[in-house]
């Protein structure tokens, strides 16, 4: 077998085989139970050129509807945003995604240095003392704060807006079964927590509220009421944020939030079809030693030089073992690095420039879809995304739109049985004005067929 | 390796300088506080740097240069698959028709993705021996909780609330102990032989009506092959536990056993380890789960069918544990580990555990005369060495692994499995050449005579690292984990 990746040469291998010790490479796996062992080869596609397989990928992509050639106003969590062409050459440097974990730091420094940028930027956004160096996802990452906030108020009852994203929400019950946590979920009132319900179910048994920035439905919510609230029993403020919304939104590090976690996607992640993206989680000094997954921080080597490592490894499953913080061990160290330079490249101007648009944006949209004579039902503060209400299914709307070349928005109806027939519109910076006025042209002219 | 030590990106920072190229804005400007409440706006800017992008290509790229990946020099970190990362994968992955899609898109409108995903599952399927895959898992980590969560749901299904407690060998990654934890679970630590295998007779003794399962990865941490395997899940059978096997080393054993027909019930793998996904500095992964279909109830949600009109997610799973991962897993990673089972085919996939077990075999025996060599057998992909000899002359494994710094290597895996006192975990993967393996057994002979005659070299080493050894007592007592900008002192 001669492949490519393969160097070993017949001759090669039976130098090798000489210095074992054995005739044949069989020997070296007779310790494998005779009746279990696996003969012959898999029944999988067999092996093709490097060209021919490029081809065939290439048709298979293809068939895919991309953000590049539609245009998309599906956001719901994950958003078309302008990524700075650089991002994709720093990661494609092999220095980087090659290398395993910075265990090795003498070996390791861009890796270390680089994430402890990754971790500043994001406590700047978020305005908490520190982050670590990246989670999964956003939703993972709320799950994480919730067993964390069970494990150091000792209660076992966490308050989950209905306004978290569905998806999200599932993620954290999942979690909170493995931890005997329960889960009680906050109703709405004008599309936001309500907060007069909320603190009729907050409790002294109550771990922590949960609540979204801005939420799944493109408002904002009220952090700083919501963190007061739970803190008079004592329990922990979470909030996950959108980190572009942080640019120009009061940072929940400013409204009594004890965790923000989230996604990084919208700083230079692509959608890939829903991951990899990024997660991340902030948090406040006091917690530090609580917090899930790695941690870069500063140091100096024999000689007295600035140097970065791992630290505060002590929470870590390879040190703890069951008795860990979590049990993350691989990360989204690449997407943090992405993020970080999609962070530095937007630079302090930049990320307000684009969280600016998106928000003005989203304005015009939402007038101009009242001017056509849609019901956008909740009128509070938003940021890039507004619910629409359509006649008929959205279902229908987005087929037609489809055929247009718009990607439509999400349809509500699929997660909230109340919000059949509207939808969710996400507004980024990508989308032009031009669009923005054929997007609801087209719904205006289905809507008065 | 880049010697100069490289600021932070917001030491280098110049107010004005802009590294990015946004679009006018096309609608009417409106005052922010027209749309937002007062309360609700930034006051204090967020302290992001500013450069121009020539700037920071020469800021990454000088960290670049202070960073070794696979594509550096050789990486023989055992327990890690630290094997070449094909740049087909690469190309394939950032197709916009991949790169560029919505996981909430009209299934229709993602057809193609679905069948990548719907034949990397069956592929997956047909590698571990199992029924069924799921490709939601982010990581190994990950993978391992997710199986955990469903033995639990599958024992609670039964009426089995009582099966509280899971076995993990002393031998096993830290993420087992760990992941079953998070899954609700107590841990109950059985012991390895003398032979470095699961010791029997402390398995018969530990397991009960309270067993829940057992986590093993086979080969071992150390390497060797759990040659009674079919008695292990035959005991944990019997008290009517369920077997998991951690994929992390799979890729010894590829075309060679399967772990469904060894007995077990579940797998997760590694994507990117076995199948190429890069570590990428710690991440993303990808850890699929397999199960039998017993367990295939209990599968996380929405799961990919194949039906006469195309593939779609089903979500009416009742008995399902739930959704672990926004989405359907690391689609990205999934997308480059499909592009590399489709360039190796059947006879590569064979080949590549051959040529990586035949590597490993090779480097045990040149490096036994020369460090102690704990188990002595065959290994598979990986052994583990002891730097015991070498202790005793004042030298530690720790000063093995930084003297290997100074020869361009990454130094194998240390102090690990638990068992192995001043452990060496040395998996070279199949993509490394007999002169590149050859030329590392050369530095490790080197070292180990200087451990003999000039141990203060190997003591001391680094030597020619970009920082010598870090105060990492330091770092961990007086955290620093953010950049501060220095307050500007008022001018006398």
């Amino acid at each position: 077998m001669k492949h490519r990746y393969l160097p070993m040469t017949e001759q090669d291998q039976q130098e090798m085989l000489k210095v074992i010790g054995v005739s044949s490479v069989d020997e070296l796996f007779a310790d494998i139970p005779e009746k279990v062992r696996f003969k012959g080869e898999y029944h999988i596609k067999p092996a093709k050129s490097e060209s021919a397989l490029l081809k065939e990928l290439t048709q298979l992509a293809k068939q895919n509807a991309n953000s590049d050639e539609y245009i998309s106003f599906l956001g719901a969590g994950v958003y078309d945003h302008y990524k700075p062409v650089i991002v994709d050459h720093v990661i494609s440097r092999s220095e980087f995604y090659t290398a395993y974990t910075p265990y090795q730091p003498e070996i390791s420094q861009g890796e270390l240095q680089a994430i402890f940028e990754f971790q500043t930027m994001i406590a700047e956004l978020t305005g908490m003392d520190l982050a670590n160096s990246s989670m999964y996802d956003g939703g993972t990452a709320l799950a994480e704060a919730g067993m964390l906030a069970a494990g150091q108020t000792r209660r076992k009852k966490i308050l989950v807006s209905e306004a978290i994203h569905p998806i999200s929400q599932d993620v954290v019950k999942t979690y909170a079964y493995g931890q005997s946590i329960d889960i009680v979920n906050v109703p709405l009132k004008d599309g936001v927590t309500d907060l007069e319900a909320l603190n009729t179910l907050i409790d002294k048994e109550t771990a922590a509220v949960m609540v979204q920035y801005p939420n799944f439905y493109g408002q904002i919510e009220n952090v700083q009421a919501v963190s007061d609230a739970i803190h008079a029993v004592k329990g922990l403020s979470i909030v996950s944020a959108n980190p572009l919304a942080l640019a120009i939104l009061t940072p929940p590090g400013k409204m009594g939030a004890d965790i923000t976690v989230g996604d990084a996607q919208p700083f230079g992640i692509p959608e890939s079809f829903g991951g990899p993206h990024c997660g991340y989680f902030a948090t406040t000094s006091k917690l530090m030693r609580k917090v899930p997954g790695r941690l870069v921080g500063e140091t100096v080597d024999e000689e007295g030089r600035r140097g970065y490592v791992l630290t505060l490894q002590a929470r870590e499953q390879h040190i703890r073992r069951e008795k860990a913080t979590s049990n993350i061990c691989s990360n989204q160290a690449l997407n943090a690095l992405a993020a970080s330079v999609a962070m530095t490249a937007l630079g302090k101007k930049g990320v307000q420039e684009m969280a600016k648009q998106n928000i003005l944006k989203t304005h015009y949209a939402k007038t101009a879809f009242e001017k056509a004579g849609f019901k956008v039902p909740f009128q509070g503060a938003h940021f890039n995304e507004i619910v629409v209400k359509v006649d008929g299914s959205v279902e229908a709307v987005n087929n037609t739109l489809f055929e247009k070349g718009i990607i439509g928005g999400f349809d509500l109806g699929k997660v909230s049985p109340e919000l059949q027939g509207h939808i969710l519109i996400a507004v980024t910076e990508q989308r032009t004005k031009e669009e923005i006025d054929a997007l609801v042209q087209e719904m205006g002219a289905l809507q008065h067929a | 390796m880049h010697k100069e030590n490289q600021p932070l990106v917001f030491e280098l920072s110049k107010e004005g300088r802009v590294g990015y190229s946004l679009s006018e804005l096309d609608v009417p400007e409106v005052e922010l506080s027209s749309i937002l409440p007062t309360e609700f706006i930034r006051q204090e800017e967020a302290e992001l740097p500013e450069l121009s992008e020539l700037d920071i290509m020469r800021h990454y790229t000088a960290l670049s240069r202070r960073n070794h990946g696979v594509d550096s020099g050789f990486y023989p970190l055992g327990s890690c698959t630290m094997k070449y990362n094909p740049k087909i994968n690469e190309s394939v992955a950032r197709f916009p028709g991949f790169a560029n899609i919505h996981p909430l898109q009209d299934e229709k409108t993602v057809q193609g993705a679905l069948a990548l995903m719907y034949d990397l599952q069956q592929q997956l399927v047909e590698i571990t021996g199992m029924d069924e895959v799921t490709l939601q898992p982010a990581a190994g980590a990950h993978g391992e909780w997710t199986a955990l969560r469903m033995i639990r749901a599958f024992h609670e299904a039964n009426g089995d609330y009582q099966r509280t407690k899971v076995i993990v060998p002393d031998s096993a990654h830290g993420t087992n102990p760990a992941s079953a934890s998070v899954a609700g679970f107590n841990i109950v630590t059985v012991k390895s032989d003398e032979n470095g295998l699961v010791d029997l007779e402390d398995l018969r003794k530990v397991v009960g009506s309270d067993t829940a399962a057992l986590m093993l990865t086979n080969p071992n941490t150390l390497g060797l092959f759990e040659e009674h395997i079919l008695e292990i899940a035959e005991i944990i059978h019997g008290v009517g536990g369920k077997v998991y096997y951690d994929g992390a080393n799979l890729n010894a054993v590829m075309s060679k056993v399967r772990p469904g027909d060894m007995g077990f019930d579940c797998v997760h793998l590694n994507l990117h380890k076995t199948f190429t996904g890069p570590h990428g500095g710690g991440g993303p992964g990808s850890g699929p789960v397999g199960v039998k279909t017993d367990m295939i109830p209990f599968l996380p949600k929405p799961v990919l069918v194949k039906t006469a009109d195309g593939y779609h997610f089903d979500g009416d799973r009742p008995q399902s544990i739930g959704r672990v991962k926004p989405y359907y897993g690391n689609f990205g990673i999934n997308v480059r580990a499909y592009t590399y089972i489709r360039s190796m085919g059947p006879d590569g996939l064979k080949a590549v555990t051959e040529n990586a077990v035949i590597n490993a075999n090779y480097m045990m025996r040149r490096l036994q005369p020369y460090y102690e060599l704990p188990y002595d057998r065959h290994c598979k992909h990986e052994f583990v060495l002891s730097g015991s000899r070498q202790k005793k002359l004042g030298v530690r494994t720790l000063d093995i692994a930084k003297r290997l710094l100074d020869f361009g290597y990454h130094p194998p895996t240390t102090y690990f499995p638990l068992n192995v006192e001043e452990g060496l975990m040395i998996e070279p993967t199949e993509t490394e050449s007999k002169e590149t393996l050859d030329a590392f057994c050369d530095a490790m002979i080197q070292i180990a005579k200087e451990a003999e005659e000039t141990p203060e070299i190997v003591q001391e080493a680094p030597h020619t690292t970009v920082i010598k050894r870090l105060d990492e007592t330091r770092a961990a007592r007086h955290p620093v984990l953010r950049y501060v900008k220095p307050t500007e002192t008022a001018e006398i």
